[in-house]
């Protein structure tokens, strides 16, 4: 496995011109931005993964003369909080990467969707907005942005639900197909790309993609700021080159008595001590849109568990068989398990029904719930039943 | 066209098809739960889900289209494995009180259960750890949040049938519920008590409050004398209860049946809606009177129907400003009712103290109509009990009656009388044709110029149907209608009732009568009627009700009998002051929120 050690990367939050970035992109044509952007291999940073180029190209060829940007900004995985430090540093960065997108898939307006905890940004972000858009007619484009705020509900982070909530709708994701590509919010084709993804993509017009391609493995191209929190004397926001091992993570980040990493947040992976060296941080191994949280031995593993279940049981939307009622099962099972008052076998049935939830669920929400809890429960079992 | 393999067995079907029909078009059946053919999809329930070759997740048949080269498999040990789970998942959050639940063998989640849950059920009950409701605060219905498994047909049936949202989804995750305005009481919200979420339901979360033992207590008790009337859209859906394919009429062992349950006097509604037509025909004619001849600016047109009492309360509510609009007769439910311990209890010389008056109808609003205080012209309660046609059909089981093997029977009199006319009040359009086939003789001295004396352009399932006719050879009496060109239009559902009344508000409404059913298909797709209903089934019954309107003998309603009779005897003439005092309401005004 390719392996690229630990590198920090200043990237991301580098000062730029973002006129000049912009006037290259425009000269662009469509077809080469998103070329640029497939060339780059950039996945998509909000966690799953998705190529941006393919993205992009596929809101492109539908035809529509009302298309979407929406910018992904309800950071509301677990532990996740670039986001926030990127629209707080270099917010003209994520509105220059949606002109370009805008630019790349034909549309003239994009949508901010963000967090409702971060409603406090929002004034200086307005006035970062309105500089933007003199910027942009300056440059003599047309080009527009809004800011929507959610309302707290993580499941509004889920791209479908997202447009719901911007449609003032109640945030339930939608069946898919169609793909927000071709019906996004009010059912107009839309690209949405996370905060990061769009400053990357901003990036990768303004240094090539050749240069960004230097960065990270074959299946995991680039840099990518991570939100490390937890059991670790040097917590914070860092960008790091992809391609490093939990391991090489740990020994840089780690207090010298990690026993896990969860990766990814609730929705993530929990590493154990004894799989740090064998993964690889990234879409060849344990994926995540920044968050990384390190705990020590001092950590019952039975709480951390208990603590995420009951996040997701609470911030399940509750439309799906799956996610609404396994959440509330999985959660209950573990602490009559824990309580003695049912067999520890009754794990392996819960372990069947986290199966069943990642491919019965509606959406990544449902499906992503048995990520943390089979890895918690497979790793440390003991600590779940004594 | 679209090819693609479903378990190796190759389909092609018409782009857009969703996964569910393709199998079905290969007879394979798929089981669903918050699928129905009357409303959008959901893909929530994930009962239906199948293995799609390649994909990463296992996909909600109801909600995928198919695509070109798709392979589909539908009983994989992945599909078998996650469709136990979500059953026993479903199973766990329901109060499975079965053998006490009045859904009890018609229970879509039972079925399933039986299917696909049977024996030892491995999850934990969550039915304990939730404060559930068990709302009983409408006349209509019982919404018992225990037994919900949030499939929200009733949500979708609410806001996309019936353009109401009386309930929508509330909360999220564990405490996601199907709640009420500010999780308010039935009673006290904006709901019209149609019942159309009853019909959907699949579980016994939402059924008709029942009046069952009420009606047994009534006809054991010696001291009382038990009418039952029973509504058109009844004979023809009753069946499909009782054993029967839809479409079915079963009027004659209906009327049998009742008489073997121990009712007094088995009447008709047919007959109170000959009468219905009798009195709104001449209240139009004599509006249009006011309106042309005496130059009456104030007189409220176009006028609508008044039969549904769904409608009423969704006008009531949502444009309260026409309620001057809406004919003043009562419902043929209550005319009956108002009458029986009147004009009947006179007749037969019976205390009408001692009368109690039931009826069968199609409809759970109709329990509500019942309950308003208007309705005691009669001096008592016109209408002492509202069974569903489902209820009915309980009762009959009950009773060991053997209904497929019994003899057909008459209605008594008096007011068992009907004509074609009354009949087809069950579907929507009907009470226009009904009315046109009286109105237009009276006015002209002759039949309606349709053959058979069927208006076609009234009839069928369009949500909104219009009609023009020409009144041409006026009699002396109704002169100043000559030329003049009837405009009327049709809404069932009360989606396509607000659709009406929008055009209405917006003064771009060019008719003179509106007829308004607050259900899909008039009565005849009613929330008392069988469960399912669905298009097909409320087609097949349409036809039921044109085709016994065709066996009839008199298809005009001023052609009935009893009709003629009562006027003679009773109440004089239409709209008269005793018609008036009896067989007309008022509306009141209600809230919109």
């Amino acid at each position: 496995m390719e392996n690229k050690g630990l590198n920090k990367v200043d990237l991301i939050f580098e000062k730029i011109e973002p006129k000049e970035v912009l006037i290259k992109a425009f000269k662009m044509s469509s077809a080469e931005i998103i070329q640029n952007m497939l060339d780059s291999g950039l996945k998509g940073r909000g966690g799953a993964g998705f190529p941006t180029g393919l993205k992009w190209k596929y809101t492109a060829a539908e035809k529509s003369s009302e298309k979407y940007i929406v910018c992904n900004a309800d950071e509301g995985e677990p532990g996740t909080f670039k986001d926030r430090e990127i629209l707080e540093r270099v917010s003209d960065k994520v509105h220059g990467g949606m002109a370009i997108a805008g630019k790349a898939i034909g549309a003239k307006m994009g949508i901010v969707y963000l967090r409702g905890e971060y409603r406090y940004m929002l004034p200086k972000l307005m006035i970062e907005l309105d500089s933007f858009h003199k910027m942009i007619k300056e440059i003599g484009y047309d080009f527009n942005i809004e800011y929507r705020m959610g309302s707290g509900a993580y499941i509004c982070g889920e791209e479908s639900a997202l447009f719901e909530s911007i449609e003032g709708k109640r945030g339930e994701p939608r069946n898919k197909p169609p793909y927000p590509t071709v019906s996004g919010v009010f059912d107009k084709p839309t690209s949405i790309n996370n905060v990061e993804t769009l400053v990357t993509a901003m990036m990768i017009i303004q240094h090539g993609a050749k240069n960004f391609t230097q960065y990270g493995t074959k299946d995991s191209r680039g840099s990518k700021v991570f939100s490390v929190s937890g059991d670790t004397p040097t917590p914070g926001i860092f960008e790091l080159e992809l391609g490093m091992t939990v391991q090489q993570f740990v020994n840089v980040f780690g207090d010298g008595d990690t026993k896990a990493v969860q990766v990814g947040g609730a929705s993530g992976f929990c590493v154990p001590r004894k799989k740090f060296a064998e993964t690889i941080i990234g879409f060849e191994g344990v994926p995540t849109g920044g968050s990384m949280k390190l705990f020590n031995s001092s950590r019952s593993m039975y709480n951390l568990l208990h603590n995420y279940l009951d996040f997701f049981t609470e911030e399940s939307c509750g439309q799906c068989t799956p996610c609404r009622v396994g959440c509330q099962q999985l959660l209950k099972g573990v602490e009559k398990v824990k309580k003695g008052e049912a067999k520890s076998t009754y794990l392996n049935e819960l372990m069947k029904l986290a199966d069943s939830m990642k491919i019965a669920a509606k959406c990544g929400l449902g499906q992503s719930v048995g990520n943390a809890f089979k890895s918690i429960v497979g790793n440390f079992r003991e600590e779940i039943i004594y | 066209m679209i090819n693609l393999l479903i378990n190796y067995q190759k389909v092609s079907v018409q782009e857009g098809t969703t996964v569910l029909a393709a199998a079905r078009k290969l007879k394979l059946n798929i089981p669903t739960l918050c699928n129905h053919d009357d409303l959008c999809v959901a893909g929530n329930c994930r009962v239906c889900l199948v293995e799609q070759k390649g994909a990463r997740t296992l996909i909600a048949s109801c909600a995928t289209p198919v695509l070109q080269g798709m392979e589909i498999h539908t009983n994989t040990l992945k599909v078998r494995n996650a469709r136990k789970h979500v059953v026993e998942l479903l199973l766990s959050e329901h109060r499975a009180d079965c053998t006490k639940c009045y859904k009890n063998q018609n229970c879509e989640l039972q079925s399933l259960a039986n299917d696909f849950a049977f024996g030892d059920h491995v999850f934990l009950d969550l039915v304990e750890d939730h404060k559930y409701n068990i709302d009983r605060s409408s006349p209509s219905f019982i919404k018992d949040d225990s037994k919900c498994i949030r499939c929200q047909r009733c949500v979708r049936t609410c806001s996309e049938l019936q353009y109401v949202s009386a309930i929508a989804v509330a909360n999220k995750g564990a405490h996601q519920k199907i709640s009420s305005f500010h999780d308010r009481p039935m009673s006290q919200v904006v709901c019209t008590n149609c019942g159309q979420c009853v019909n959907r339901c699949p579980t016994g979360a939402l059924v008709e409050k029942t009046y069952i033992d009420q009606v047994w207590d009534a006809i054991y008790d010696p001291d009382k004398h038990v009418v039952v009337q029973t509504a058109p859209a009844v004979r023809v859906a009753l069946g499909e209860d009782l054993g029967y394919d839809p479409g079915e009429r079963v009027t004659g062992k209906m009327v049998n049946a009742l008489r073997q349950l121990g009712f007094s006097s088995v009447l008709d509604t047919d007959f109170s809606a000959d009468l219905t037509i009798m009195e709104e025909g001449t209240e139009l004619l004599l509006r249009l009177k006011k309106a042309m001849v005496d130059g009456d600016k104030k007189v409220s047109l176009p006028m609508f129907t008044s039969c549904s009492p769904g409608w009423i309360k969704f006008i009531e509510h949502k444009y309260p400003e026409f309620l001057p609009n809406l004919s003043t007769c009562k419902s043929p439910q209550q005319m009956f009712g108002a009458l029986a311990k009147t004009y009947y209890a006179k007749k037969r010389n019976i205390d009408p103290s001692k009368i109690v008056s039931v009826s069968i109808m199609p409809c759970t609003a109709k329990k509500f109509e019942a309950d308003r205080p208007e309705m005691r012209a009669s001096g008592f309660k016109d209408v002492d009990y509202v069974l569903t046609t489902r209820e009915l059909a309980v009762m009959i089981k009950q009773a060991g009656i053997d209904f497929r093997n019994i003899e057909e029977a008459k209605y008594d009199s008096i007011m068992g009388d009907s004509t074609g006319a009354g009949v087809i009040f069950g579907a929507t359009g009907g009470v226009m044709e009904a009315a046109l086939r009286t109105a237009y003789e009276i006015v002209t001295g002759r039949e309606v110029p349709f053959r058979n004396l069927n208006i076609t352009p009234v009839r069928g399932m369009d949500g909104v149907k219009e009609a023009t006719i020409k009144i041409e050879g006026c009699v002396d009496a109704w002169k100043f209608l000559e030329g003049a060109e009837l405009k009327v239009a049709i809404a069932h559902g009360l989606v396509n009732a607000n659709k009406i009344m929008k055009l209405v508000r917006e003064g771009k409404a060019p008719y003179h009568f509106i007829e308004i059913m607050a259900c899909p298909g008039g009565c005849i797709g009613g929330g008392g009627q069988p469960i399912p209903t669905n298009m097909q089934i409320r087609k097949n019954r349409m036809k039921a009700i044109y085709a016994e309107d065709e066996h009839m003998v008199l298809r005009k309603s001023h052609e009935n009998p009893e009709v003629i009779a009562i006027y003679k005897e009773f109440l004089e003439k239409p709209n008269s002051h005793k018609s008036h005092e009896l067989l007309h309401t008022h509306y009141v005004e209600r809230d919109n929120y």
